[in-house]
């Protein structure tokens, strides 16, 4: 008897199933573990809090981990695609791994919600990628912009001796000129560096009004508390990768002042109430302190939450068009996330074109400075 | 560059080579007594840099598991071979001082941690968690291995130099710590100005040198390191066990990895993987030194400090070229120099 009731009950769950094929899949691969894992796992606690469906319409999100590799990467976003059918690609959180998904996405004419900053890509994957977070221009903007304010006509710069401090050192000399400031130096240190005496006496020895970090984290803070102690007493700016508790961890009191770009989100409760992202931050932030503790906010998860936040709005689009798990459903996605205009994350307010795959502007960051151990607004 | 600068770079560039010169003592110690090139040196920066660090958190440091399981596994094998050997009277030994004594230290630091004891008391716990690391470490992956040739032995090292810092990252995460300075006072000196960590730093090193030198020239056991490292077997011929000699080696490796990693932990931040370069810096100056002269090799370990200064201003991006670079000349008039062409293993 109960072998035949049993027979019932896999029969009406597979019909159950076959009733609900109308659910939207996403792929999204992120780096939790290897050397990217303290990025990564912000960025899958984020997933915790997203709403249930996309334009009203079940979603499945399937997350793997690609260790930080950029093959582990590739090799995920080809299963999503050829195993799952997914209907978009998500990640990953690191630059290289979500450039092997690009090229993913672009063969198998899939969206791809890339949320890391990319380099430009050849047209056929730029198609089918569309970036979350800020371009490091857009950040550093903010920093060039304070410098003109405050009369900055020369500037020192020491950062990483890997892409990262390419990429801040690129934005800050070819923001150069609409600042108004001359970039006096490029010094190197690694991320493991004992000591940055070397670098930061040559940086001092120009005299620079003001300094620039290309670091994060808190490898960030080792050229800061050696500008501190040779009594360096002009303004240093750092970037984006900076802000976070083990940047102050680290430096103490002698990062006391350090001034940064980074999304609103950061610094929710401080926002004006018209700030436009405001409501939508606050919310975020204050349900991932719920659920991960406090002071645990981050601008990562808002990437991931940015991202399915315009999953959303391009899918309540797409689906009138066509059904999920098509190519055709991709395809609308994909035109869907193109013609985004006004979506509110918690990191800006994303207006994209066919030109513009990113689409944020200069209300997707603020001026964040360290003030009695915490980053509070720059007001 | 003129004069202050110099004199600043100079400056930096001996509190790093201090560093190095205790690095390159250690190396040389245990590579002219075991043969093995102890690449996983610089692990202990790491471990006591990060131990420091979480005591001063107030947190439980993760090596306390480390020394726990650690205890459990040289026990285990010693106990095991005492049985094989049909000696049980040696048990109550290992049971005592392998097993017991580790995990006493253990859990006392577990108890003292969030108890947030003076900076003098969190060295000597980083210490007491740290040093007995290397003897354990030897008796684990070294001495069932100890005839074997030097590039096995070297093998050896890289392996557990990757098992260490993987543990590392699991221990202590993947963020760096800077613990506190003992003092924040500063001296201007002419135009210098001197914190005191780095005056903490030169001295510690001199005296630490000094002691080692006592050691090796005043003591039985010193003696007894001296002679393994000059004749192995004639050592043993005399009666000085090579077992003994390999774990005091260890001993002594581990402090000054330790020590090191206190007195820098304030200057620098350590992270989990930090210890390996600052360990290879130690190794150039050693082998600047030409691997056999302490004296030598401390000198060469103050050459790479200040080699490393002046060349992070003039030309940062390419500071770790020039000072590996710098061995491929060394090397190079060494091997024309030097009389015995063949090695020792290469003879086997």
């Amino acid at each position: 008897m109960s072998k035949f009731r049993n027979a019932v009950l896999a029969l009406v769950s597979s019909l159950a199933v076959s009733a609900s094929q109308a659910e939207i899949t996403i792929g999204v691969s992120l780096g939790t573990t290897g050397p990217g894992a303290s990025l990564g796992v912000p960025y899958k606690n984020a997933f915790q809090l997203i709403p249930k469906t996309l334009g009203g319409e079940p979603v499945r999100y399937i997350i793997l981990d690609d260790e930080s590799k950029p093959d582990g990467a590739a090799k995920n976003a080809r299963k999503f695609v050829s195993e799952d059918k997914v209907d978009a690609l998500m990640g990953s959180t690191g630059v290289p791994s979500a450039v092997a998904m690009a090229q993913v996405a672009a063969e198998f004419k899939t969206p791809l919600i890339a949320l890391t900053p990319l380099p430009p890509l050849a047209p056929e994957r730029a198609l089918w990628t569309f970036i979350v977070p800020q371009p490091t221009e857009l950040m550093m903007s903010a920093v060039a912009q304070h410098m003109k304010a405050h009369g900055v006509k020369t500037v020192g710069f020491i950062g990483f001796s890997d892409s990262w401090g390419d990429l801040v050192y690129n934005a800050v000399t070819s923001l150069a000129d609409s600042g108004g400031y001359k970039v006096l130096t490029n010094e190197r240190y690694g991320r493991a560096d004992t000591s940055v005496a070397g670098q930061v006496l040559k940086v001092m020895a120009t005299t620079p009004d003001a300094i620039v970090v290309g670091g994060s984290g808190s490898p960030g803070a080792t050229p800061h508390i050696a500008l501190v102690e040779r009594g360096y007493k002009g303004p240093i700016y750092h970037n984006h990768g900076t802000v976070n508790l083990p940047f102050i961890q680290t430096g103490k009191k002698a990062v006391e002042g350090a001034i940064a770009p980074t999304g609103a989100l950061i610094v929710a409760e401080e926002l004006s109430a018209d700030f436009p992202t405001k409501a939508v931050s606050l919310d975020f932030v204050k349900r991932y302190e719920t659920a991960f503790g406090a002071a645990t906010r981050n601008a990562f998860s808002g990437y991931s939450y940015d991202g399915v936040l315009l999953l959303d709005a391009a899918a309540a689009v797409a689906l009138k068009k066509a059904k999920p798990g098509t190519p055709e459903f991709r395809a609308a996605l994909r035109d869907a996330l193109e013609n985004i205009k006004n979506v509110v994350g918690t990191h800006g307010v994303y207006n994209m074109s066919a030109a513009n795959h990113n689409g944020l502007d200069e209300r997707a960051r603020v001026l964040v400075h360290v003030v009695n151990g915490e980053w509070r607004l720059l007001k | 560059m003129n004069g202050d600068i110099a004199l600043w770079l100079i400056q930096d560039g001996v509190t790093s080579g201090a560093i190095y010169a205790l690095l390159a003592l250690a190396l040389l110690l245990v590579f002219a007594v075991t043969r093995i090139i102890f690449v996983p040196q610089g692990d202990f920066i790491s471990y006591a840099g990060l131990t420091l660090g979480t005591l001063q958190l107030g947190q439980v440091p993760g090596t306390i598991y480390l020394l726990a399981g650690g205890a459990v596994l040289a026990a285990a094998m010693d106990g095991a071979a005492a049985l094989r050997a049909r000696a049980p009277a040696r048990l109550p030994r290992i049971v005592l001082v392998q097993l017991c004594l580790p995990l006493a230290i253990a859990a006392f630091a577990a108890w003292a941690a969030p108890r947030k004891f003076p900076p003098v008391g969190q060295i000597a716990i980083t210490l007491a968690l740290v040093v007995p690391l290397g003897p354990m470490l030897y008796r684990i992956a070294y001495r069932p291995l100890a005839n074997a040739s030097v590039l096995v032995l070297f093998i050896v090292s890289m392996a557990v130099h990757y098992v260490l810092t993987g543990l590392g990252l699991v221990l202590f995460g993947g963020e760096g710590l800077r613990s506190n300075p003992i003092s924040d006072a500063k001296f201007d000196l002419g135009v210098l100005q001197i914190s005191a960590q780095s005056i903490w730093v030169l001295a510690s090193s001199l005296v630490c040198m000094t002691a080692l030198w006592l050691f090796f020239e005043h003591t039985l056991y010193g003696t007894a390191l001296r002679a393994t490292a000059i004749n192995r077997i004639g050592a043993r011929l005399v009666g000085i066990p090579s077992t003994l000699a390999g774990q005091l080696a260890f001993l002594l490796a581990a402090l000054i990895g330790a020590l090191s990693g206190i007195l820098i932990s304030p200057l620098a931040t350590i992270y989990y993987d930090t210890g390996l370069m600052i360990g290879l810096k130690g190794f150039v100056g050693a082998i600047l030194g030409g691997m056999a002269s302490y004296p030598l090799a401390a000198l060469g370990a103050l050459a790479v400090g200040l080699l490393e200064a002046f060349a992070s201003f003039w030309a940062s991006a390419l500071k770790e070229s020039i000072v590996f670079t710098f061995i491929i000349p060394v090397l190079l008039w060494r091997s024309l120099v030097s009389r015995h062409a063949v090695v020792e293993d290469e003879e086997e």
